[in-house]
């Protein structure tokens, strides 16, 4: 099938309920925030949620646009805060990953996976052919009788030789280490951003684990 | 005898002949370090105790003190200096806290969080490094070896002295080495000290593995820098 005959119609273009344009003036004139979870297990996001009552005094200055959480899928307009969670280990992740970093002023690194590549960087010490046949074609789980293959359509975003750290990709401005960090960490590093303070998260609240 | 020393500024009195780092440790300015352990001999590999001795950067643990000395520990260029050591120690082996059996009594991590580590400024590099788990107690995870060779130096064996770690090879080729007929012999408390002194999570004691919930282990009971200022073996 020739590229010119497939018809794609992106979620953004399906119908939608309209916002009340009241509430919506409220929602743009506040600190816009995009977040995305990468090559990670979305335990940052959770994480962001457990800052508990923290995230009421949060909302009251800042809207979350792209994310999980309000299930956009694009960047509705420019942001000042992109929130990035996980490695990079594919090539949709680095054109996404670009595209926020077009998108928002200030990037931040969040997780274990994110600063360093974490968990799933522990595939960066094995070939990549050895770790997918492993995956796919000699699993000891593989349904008996199905043909062994390794998956490949264009369809299918392409993995990278090694899970990289986001900073190797584009450049990240601040980082809160841990897997995930504690929800008071990521609240202090957001709160001392939207109050315009410089970021410091304390030697007690930072933790690699 | 006693001689006159200033540290970041403050004239201090000082024993003639101690360290850098215990001196300052006496006078509650905390210097980080990895292969340095109060009681015993100095070993100057790390190069985490970096300080500025009248303008030099020295290793704090192998200097003793003499009369007029100024050093410097908490100066901008210093202190970023000591920062980047303790990164290239995260770029260089696979330091994967989430899964580290070491994690919260580990002296690396509790370090990087000293000096305020975030993000290895150097590029990871993720070199494999087989593991060595022929001992019978000793499990070797050569990915978070430091080469602060403490083990090599300090844990022998007990009936001929016989060193039972060693360093094999060099720079990049570099690898920590147990003898594993030796290390059968080592009793269980030897393993346990040695599993202890090790600053990382590369000699691991296989009959000890997550045994304290987070929030009460080692280094979040007190910190580094607490133990460290505390006085008395850490």
């Amino acid at each position: 099938m020739s590229q010119e005959t497939v018809t794609e119609i992106f979620s953004h273009e399906l119908p939608a309920t309209q916002w009340d344009p009241k509430k919506k003036a409220i929602e743009e004139a506040k600190i816009q925030v995009a977040m995305i979870g990468f090559c990670g297990c979305w335990g940052c996001h959770l994480s962001f949620l457990d800052m508990d009552e923290n995230i009421l005094g949060l909302l009251e200055k800042v809207t979350i646009t792209r994310s999980s959480f309000t299930d956009l899928k694009r960047i509705p307009h420019h942001c000042t805060i992109g929130f990035i969670e996980g490695g990079i280990a594919n090539d949709e992740n680095i054109e996404v990953l670009e595209h926020y970093r077009e998108n928002c002023d200030i990037l931040i690194s969040v997780g274990a996976c994110a600063v360093w590549g974490g968990t799933p960087a522990m595939r960066n010490v094995v070939p990549l052919e050895e770790c997918l046949r492993e995956a796919y074609v000699d699993s000891v789980t593989a349904v008996s009788g199905a043909k062994k293959t390794i998956p490949y359509h264009e369809d299918i975003p392409k993995i990278t030789n090694k899970v990289l750290p986001c900073h190797e990709v584009v450049k990240m401005d601040y980082f809160i280490p841990g897997c995930p960090p504690d929800g008071q960490a990521i609240y202090k590093v957001l709160d001392d951003l939207v109050n315009g303070r410089e970021v410091d998260l304390p030697t007690e609240m930072n933790r690699y684990d | 005898m006693t001689v006159k020393i200033t540290i970041d500024g403050q004239e201090v009195n000082a024993r003639a002949g101690d360290n850098i780092v215990d001196v300052a440790a006496q006078n509650g300015v905390y210097i980080p370090t990895l292969c340095y352990t109060r009681g015993k001999p100095c070993l100057g590999t790390c190069r985490t105790c970096s300080v500025k001795v009248n303008g030099s950067v020295m290793a704090a643990c192998t200097i003793p003190v003499r009369e007029g000395m100024e050093i410097d520990v908490n100066g901008d260029e210093i202190t970023d200096m000591r920062k980047a050591l303790v990164e290239l120690l995260f770029a260089e082996g696979n330091h994967n806290c989430p899964s580290c059996e070491k994690s919260g009594r580990c002296e690396l991590q509790a370090t990087g969080y000293e000096v305020k580590m975030m993000v290895s400024r150097f590029p990871y590099r993720f070199t494999p490094h087989p593991v060595d788990h022929a001992s019978r107690s000793i499990w070797l995870e050569r990915d978070r070896c430091i080469f602060c060779q403490r083990c090599v130096d300090f844990v022998r064996d007990k009936e001929t002295n016989q060193k039972i770690f060693s360093i094999n090879g060099r720079g990049t080729y570099a690898r920590i080495e147990i003898d594993v007929e030796l290390a059968n012999k080592m009793p269980a408390d030897q393993v346990r000290e040695a599993a202890e002194l090790c600053p990382v999570g590369c000699i691991i004691d296989k009959t000890q593995g997550y045994d304290v919930p987070i929030g009460k282990r080692k280094f979040e009971v007190k910190s580094i820098r607490e133990r460290a200022l505390g006085g008395g073996h850490r």
